[in-house]
């Protein structure tokens, strides 16, 4: 007699036919995310008459890196201008973001915080009622003057009610009341207790609003619309957005002068178009698989219930 | 400690609220700065809002975000829980993680970009569809002011980018559930279908109804990016993708006109505030576990 071969139950499977089924669904599905980026990559790399005759295509006909060598060469101080506006605004708004968050966040999560519950309240009702655009925009402009600043593209994204709602759950559940009670009665004063008992015991939840920061201000675009004209303080995602909108504001932007009056068509508009998407987003899609992990993480710590 | 958020919270929440008189006011600019100029604008009472309702735009863009919204929040649920739960199901485990990270990129990725992706595809000239299109003996298509397409495009790409990261929030939950419960049902003889329809589902309600009520009390706005940048802002388009954002942001920066554009958007943000708490208190008297305040 054949020995039935016993294989542990798996109680969460399907079985073999339907497996497949739905693998293709999903594999179909996830395929049709990533597909876009590949046919832009593909896009930047084409020779510009090869688009000019055939038309965008996800299998480049006349291989050409011209759009790139456009890109940091004509274009190079645009570029690396607005790469460094997007840099520089990335790095200080994540900064200021997660620390204003997490302080405020870590106070009224303590219940020895006497204006606790008006500062929560204070906090919670923001997140009821929007203020409008346009008052916002008058604010920003006519009373902080931060108009054509770079703070206009730091400041209005500075705090994150929500996370501090999240954050808050997050003290209360992973730093238990004794710890601290055992600082202060050591001596360590409240900076103290917050930055070397507080923090590191909280590295999870301050990572993951710090990367919803850094990805929102990354992939700003919206406060450059509002606020600003200067060519200097132009972020990389709208500098894409003036280029999508008017393939001649590239040339304008890597011609200076008469210099090169009836060359426009040869230049590589198509190809450089989509090699500064590519450029844009190179950065997340490098480090995408690193901070991944961290987030999916974050979201299923907020996922459970209180 | 509170101090640094609270102070941003006075200027970027509280002044601006209290600045939506502008919407009651003739606002003109004065060198003098904010406050005069608030100051000195003649009071107008209704008419700002009353221009903005007999123009027929508050009817067009009204339906047009809380439609879009409601398509929205349809898809994304149905779609998003199917697959939570048919990953959930799938044997390979490693290409469970394999999907997620590819259906979880255009999440990350700006509107902007999407925006190019979605004209490498639909580019009058060069984009794929319109190739394909004559290269099959058809004609191409004026994508970008030919309404009769866009509230599909629409749709459809608004659900694209967020199914990822919505799914994965499901993902989540669905794993946490006991066990036991399947290895129960199992030996009841349950089906799939059985198990996914008396478990699953149910052990997912609550995320469920907090996932609704979130959306619906944000039915009233717009995600500007999509709406924006897609359509790239095309005005041959504005009767199928011009939602009370965008009415709002062309009202602030082309066409100048202040009043009707802070009317527009004070109408926005009151309506939204009554159906956040609608949809709370409706949520409230279903299962008062998961209301949100």
């Amino acid at each position: 007699m054949k020995k039935k071969k016993i294989t542990q139950v798996s109680v969460r499977q399907f079985n073999k036919p339907v497996n497949l089924i739905f693998n293709i669904i999903i594999a179909i599905f996830a395929l049709s995310c990533i597909l876009p980026f590949l046919f832009v990559v593909a896009i930047s790399v084409t020779k510009e008459s090869a688009i000019m005759s055939h038309g965008y295509s996800f299998w480049p006909s006349q291989f050409s890196f011209d759009g790139y060598t456009f890109l940091f060469g004509q274009m190079k101080s645009q570029i690396l201008q607005s790469l460094l506006v997007t840099v520089t605004v990335t790095v200080s708004g994540t900064i200021l973001n997660s620390s204003i968050v997490s302080l405020y966040a870590y106070a009224i999560s303590r219940n020895n915080f006497p204006f606790r519950k008006f500062f929560t309240i204070f906090a919670l009702i923001t997140m009821l009622f929007s203020p409008g655009m346009v008052a916002t925009y008058l604010v920003t402009t006519n009373l902080l003057h931060l108009g054509d600043t770079i703070f206009a593209l730091i400041v209005p994204s500075m705090v994150n009610v929500f996370n501090i709602i999240v954050m808050r759950t997050f003290f209360k559940r992973s730093v238990p009341d004794a710890i601290i009670e055992s600082a202060r009665i050591d001596g360590a004063s409240e900076m103290r207790i917050f930055t070397q008992i507080v923090l590191p015991l909280a590295v999870p939840g301050v990572a993951t609003i710090s990367l919803f920061a850094a990805l929102g201000y990354w992939n700003d675009w919206f406060n450059a619309l509002l606020y600003i004209q200067n060519d200097n303080l132009i972020p990389l995602q709208y500098l894409l957005m003036k280029i999508q909108n008017n393939l001649q504001y590239l040339m304008q932007n890597a011609v200076a002068g008469a210099q090169l009056q009836g060359g426009l068509a040869s230049l590589p508009g198509e190809s450089a178009r989509m090699a500064i998407v590519v450029v844009s987003i190179l950065p997340i899609v490098i480090s995408y698989p690193f901070f991944q992990r961290y987030f999916v993480r974050g979201l299923t710590i907020g996922g459970v219930k209180e | 400690m509170v101090l640094p958020g609270a102070i941003w919270m006075i200027f970027f929440f509280y002044i601006p609220v209290l600045a939506n008189v502008v919407a009651f006011k003739n606002f003109q600019f004065s060198p003098n700065g904010f406050l005069d100029s608030l100051m000195k604008s003649p009071w107008v009472g209704f008419k700002n809002f009353e221009f903005l309702f007999k123009s027929g735009a508050a009817f067009e863009i009204t339906r047009n975000t809380v439609l879009y919204n409601l398509g929205f929040i349809i898809l994304n649920l149905i779609i998003s829980v199917t697959f939570a739960i048919i990953m959930s199901e799938l044997r390979n485990k490693r290409l469970v993680k394999v999907y997620q990270t590819m259906t979880l990129l255009p999440y990350f990725l700006s509107w902007v970009v999407i925006g190019y992706f979605v004209y490498a595809f639909l580019s009058v000239d060069k984009g794929l569809v319109n190739q394909w299109l004559t290269g099959h003996g058809g004609t191409a298509i004026q994508w970008y002011s030919d309404p009769r397409f866009w509230p599909f495009i629409l749709l459809f790409i608004g659900t694209w980018k967020n199914i990822g990261y919505n799914s994965i929030i499901y993902f989540a939950t669905v794993m946490g559930i006991d066990p036991t419960y399947y290895e129960a049902s199992m030996v009841d003889g349950a089906t799939k279908w059985q198990q996914i329809k008396n478990i699953t589902i149910p052990q997912l309600a609550p995320l469920i109804t907090i996932m609704t009520i979130l959306a619906a009390g944000r039915i009233f706005s717009a995600d500007f990016g999509l709406f924006f940048n897609i359509p790239q802002n095309s005005g041959a388009l504005y009767s199928v993708t011009q939602v009370l954002d965008t009415y709002i942001y062309n009202g602030l920066k082309s066409t100048g006109d202040l009043g009707t554009s802070t009317a527009a958007a004070l109408y926005q943000s009151v309506v939204g505030f009554v159906f956040l708490m609608f949809t709370n208190w409706l949520a409230r008297r279903v299962d008062n576990e998961s209301a949100l305040f």
